[in-house]
């Protein structure tokens, strides 16, 4: 298993990459799109791009995936794929009627110029349907800039303001995760008793239950009335800057509604900053039922410290995602010592704050000194964990090659995981969210623990 | 059941009319009273329909390369394409002695913005350096995504140069993905290239021993390979290699001393077969080791070929003890699965191969088609003279092979060899359609407008696909099996193979989840009891 792997690092200068720990803008932004509700994304470029993704957003999610494609040849990418996506929007509103089309394009038709918006005005689109489109060139950031930029693509496109004072509702961007975790953000707001208008929101699309019959558009998913409405909301909450600040910073712009930008929020650190925010913006006090929670996932905490307090932990994946874990295993006691993300770690063409420096000063207050990195690879995360052994890996399912290489116990996070079933409908942010992921962690160290113990040493009680 | 030409023309009619024009010529009744059957296959899928088709990059390195465990394959592109074919597609490779595995690992130039706008030739050279320094293989492959070709990267000239600097074989696929009109465009680029520049490139001037062969279009697919070879092995066959699934370089250059090619997979690899037949003198067989009948007639042909007595002892004594071991095991699943029917729908060779698996099972295949297959897999190599080129098939090169002076040498003599194409499928593959029942459904490309339609029409029992597929037919409450992937498991080739798919095809039919599909109070009363007189209770 990764025999080759060389333990001495040398510098790679070149900028490329092996075994990566980011994927392509297109997927993200596929992912997006399914949020919206009665939505067929479409993927313009060749027919490669589309199954790929569609390939590994169904092994993720166990779902249907549904998306087309503009099917280019070399003709369309000599001449311009102006005619493969009319031709296509004729053809996807005849045959598959979504109420929305939303298309983002690929290395392909972005290295040739397509002007999307141009095709859209000269396509045929039946009256009360809708065609948009974001830009998502595979050759900037990543998978999560994709999500970042088909979530932004929904403000520039359908976000108004129409009354003159703020609706006293929230705009709720949950960035790239999963629909059970989109379930349980709900799920608090309306424990706090708070309007929110979720987007984009893949819950019970790409979760949707077994009924004997298929829907292509299954039940869940923002609505497009909802989009216009976060124009009027008082306020925006980001959550995963990576992911969900650019749609924030739109509608801010678009239609003046101030945002908060949060990390992810997983564990009790990022959740109570939630809380506090939104506690803070509606003057709505937090309920007993919450509450509670809180003080149960405090009290498994303590309960079981000595099973990872001092434990040794590399994380990698999404940056908002590795940023949220981060901060949850520290306040566990554990010690994050090698945390890496493929994404490149700044917005691009800015000096924003960098997932480096945004580590770096979580490392920093626990007195930890750490190996991070931004835009690297797992090739990279491997030679750091064979010069310093950790006792757990943390990140998507790419990982296990590496848990097998170096018999590390892994939890898998992220996205995305092929190899186990279930976890998409499972939440890691808010409390029960936290509980969940101290389960998992809990769980593969006292397995490792009884799995490597002598017979007299093998505990009933732990 | 079977459909009609009413319904089939309904069907037509709920297409767009540029589209129903399109699509009638990809979808037909099997009506073997005719004397010929055209389909249309191997041509553009109209944009939009939502094909399971995907690009040449994909058939390049993601099917034919990608298994050469003991090269580093670097796709030159953005980081997508590369991250899609780490370990996505089951093809297993062992490490041998003296022969490196790769297959963990994954390389991209990872293509940034500025690399399109000045080209991405500095850097793809700069990573072969590095891999070069880090992983000292003998052999490297440069993959070309959609960018590539639009920028213009001479992808030859930097695999030229490295080659030179570093002393190793580095070979350049310009299988960018808008080539063709799928990932078949991809299995031709890439057998060329392993035509002219791997294969004949060893030093073994003779086959290692009787019986040699190497099995072409076989990509050991949850094992698949393994399997075959376990009693090809027995019955005292040498195999040269596998090209390519746990194939290695270092076998594959040595491929010209086999003295028969098996074509498990003909649309991928019938290129490369008919290559070193012209410049080696190799015939090959087409062979099916999908299903048990099919498995012991491909035995029984290939020893019909080598002709030796102790060889045909040899398989027949395999055959009857494997029939034995298998066939009562197959016949418990098969009580499981009889009188059912199948869609039958895979890439290139399976939409044809597991219709024989799934008839011993009792499972009848009443709709069948290739993902991206030419004319030829549906109707047999006879009708390739026939086949028009057009503007996406003309864009793959195509090149010739002469008679190699000092290796070429005949097997047999040319009437042996007409004697023997009597008796087997030397050299040719008769296509699907044969096979097929009268009014069974063929379709090309299938889209998903027509897998819905197709399923309310035919009620199929199970329906055999991909992922992509697989849910959308799972939430129909149908079973869905995926015949790319096995879903995770096999292999389902050879005697055991029949043995697995069985299992799993019978466990897809008996798992109790189905029974819970519709929630109680969907079919109670909301209230229990008579009412009386009065309307009281």
């Amino acid at each position: 298993m990764l025999d080759y792997t060389p333990k001495e690092i040398k510098k790679r200068s070149s900028g490329t990459v092996i075994n990566p720990a980011k994927t392509c803008q297109p997927i993200g932004a596929m992912y997006a799109a399914l949020g919206i509700h009665g939505c067929l994304p479409h993927s313009h470029g060749s027919q490669g791009c589309c199954s790929f993704h569609r390939m590994h957003l169904t092994r993720h999610f166990r779902d249907p995936i549904m998306a087309s494609t503009s099917s280019f040849t070399e003709g369309a990418s000599v001449f311009g794929g102006g005619a493969n996506l009319k031709t296509a929007i004729k053809n996807v509103f005849t045959l598959y009627n979504p109420d929305v089309m939303a298309i983002h394009t690929t290395c392909l038709s972005e290295t040739i110029g397509d002007d999307i918006p141009a095709t859209i005005r000269q396509a045929e689109i039946p009256e009360g349907k809708i065609v948009f489109h974001a830009n998502t060139p595979s050759y900037q950031g990543s998978h999560i800039t994709g999500f970042s930029n088909m979530t932004k693509a929904m403000v520039t496109y359908f976000s108004e303001k129409t009354t003159e004072q703020p609706k006293e509702q929230t705009n709720l961007i949950p960035g790239f995760v999963n629909p059970g975790d989109m379930r349980e953000l709900k799920r608090i707001f309306e424990a706090m008793g708070l309007t929110y208008i979720m987007f984009p929101d893949t819950s019970g699309v790409v979760d949707s239950p077994m009924t004997g019959k298929f829907e292509m558009y299954p039940k869940g998913g923002v609505t497009i009335d909802q989009l216009k409405d976060t124009g009027n909301s008082k306020i925006t909450l980001s959550l995963g800057r990576f992911s969900s600040e650019a749609a924030a910073e739109a509608l801010k712009k678009k239609c003046k509604v101030p945002f908060i930008s949060l990390k992810t929020p997983i564990g009790i650190k990022a959740t109570d900053d939630m809380l506090m925010a939104l506690r803070g913006s509606f003057a709505a006090e937090v309920p007993y039922e919450l509450e509670e929670e809180r003080g149960q996932l405090v009290d498994v905490m303590t309960d079981a410290h000595f099973h990872f307090h001092n434990k040794k932990v590399a994380i990698f994946g999404d940056p908002d995602i590795v940023a949220g874990l981060t901060e949850f295993v520290l306040s566990l006691g554990m010690k994050p010592i090698h945390i890496l993300t493929g994404t490149p770690g700044g917005a691009l063409g800015s000096k924003m704050y960098s997932f480096e420096d945004e580590i770096n000063d979580m490392l920093q207050s626990a007195g930890i000194t750490a190996n991070v990195k931004a835009d690297s690879d797992l090739l990279e995360l491997h030679q750091w964990i064979k010069n310093q052994p950790v006792d757990l890996l943390i990140g998507n399912t790419y990982g296990k090659y590496i848990a097998k290489a170096e018999d590390i116990p892994f939890v898998r996070v992220g996205f995305p995981i092929l190899d186990r079933a279930i976890h998409s409908y499972m939440p890691i942010v808010g409390y029960r969210g936290a509980m969940r992921l101290l389960e998992m962690i809990d769980n593969a160290l006292l397995d490792r623990a009884d799995r490597d113990a002598a017979d007299e040493d093998f505990e009933l009680v732990m | 059941m079977a459909i009609t030409e009413k319904e089939l023309e309904e069907l037509f009619e709920k297409m767009p009319k540029k589209m129903e024009k399109n699509r009638r010529k990809h979808i037909m009744i099997k009506n073997g009273e005719l004397e010929s059957q055209a389909i249309e296959a191997n041509t553009r899928t109209v944009p939009g329909v939502i094909t399971n088709r995907g690009c040449a990059y994909a058939g390049c390195k993601g099917v034919v390369l990608g298994p050469i465990k003991d090269m580093i394959h670097i796709t030159h592109g953005p980081i997508g394409c590369a991250f899609y074919t780490w370990g996505a597609r089951r093809n297993k490779a062992k490490t041998e002695e003296n022969v490196k595995n790769f297959m963990n690992y994954a390389f991209s130039t990872n293509m940034q913005e500025k690399d399109i706008v000045f080209g991405g030739e500095k850097k793809l050279a700069a990573m072969i350096d590095e891999v070069v320094d880090m992983f000292h293989p003998n052999a490297i492959t440069i993959s070309a995504t959609c960018p590539v070709g639009l920028i213009g990267d001479d992808i030859n000239a930097v695999a030229k140069a490295a080659q030179e600097r570093h002393g190793i074989q580095v070979l350049a696929f310009s299988c960018e993905g808008y080539k063709g009109v799928s990932q078949s465009a991809g299995h031709h680029i890439a057998n060329n290239n392993l035509m002219a520049n791997v294969i004949g490139t060893g030093d073994m001037e003779k086959a290692p021993g009787k019986y040699s062969i190497n099995i072409l279009g076989e990509y050991n697919i949850g094992g698949d390979s393994w399997e075959i070879e376990r009693f090809l092995k027995e019955i005292g066959y040498n195999i040269v290699c596998v090209m390519t699934g746990d194939g290695a370089w270092e076998h594959i250059r040595n491929a010209h001393v086999a003295d028969l090619n098996l074509v498990q997979c003909h649309r991928s690899i019938n290129y490369i077969a008919e290559k070193i037949q012209t410049k080696y003198g190799t015939p090959w067989l087409k062979v099916n080791f999908v299903g048990v009948q099919s498995t012991i007639k491909s035995l029984r042909d290939m020893a019909t070929y080598f002709d030796d007595p102790e060889l045909t002892k040899k398989t027949e004594e395999v055959i009857e003890r494997e029939l034995a071991r298998v066939q009562p095991v197959i016949d418990q699943y098969a009580k499981i699965c009889n009188n059912k029917t199948a869609f039958c729908f895979v890439g290139g060779s399976r939409g044809h191969h597991y219709q024989g698996l799934f008839r011993e099972l009792g499972i009848e295949t009443v709709l069948a088609g290739y993902e991206f297959a030419h004319r030829d897999d549906y109707e047999g190599r006879e009708v390739i003279p026939d086949i028009k080129t057009d503007a996406d098939s003309k864009n793959i090169p195509d090149f010739q092979v002469e008679p190699d002076p000092s290796r070429f040498h005949l097997r047999m003599s040319p009437e042996k060899m007409e004697e023997l194409k009597q008796k087997i499928p030397l050299g040719d593959y008769a296509g699907m359609n044969l096979e097929m029942k009268d009014g069974d459904l063929i379709v090309d490309d299938l889209n998903h407008f027509e897998t819905e339609e197709f399923i309310k029409l035919l009620q199929p029992d199970i329906f055999a696909s991909g992922i992509k597929d697989k849910y959308v037919v799972q939430k129909m409450g149908i079973p869905a099996k995926q015949l790319h992937s096995y879903d995770y498991s096999g292999p389902y080739a050879g005697f055991n193979g029949a043995v697995n798919f069985a299992r799993d095809v019978s466990m897809a039919f008996a798992s109790p989840t189905w029974n819970y599909i519709t929630p109680p109070w969907k079919t109670a009363p909301l209230l229990e009891g008579e009412f009386g007189e009065g309307g009281k209770a």
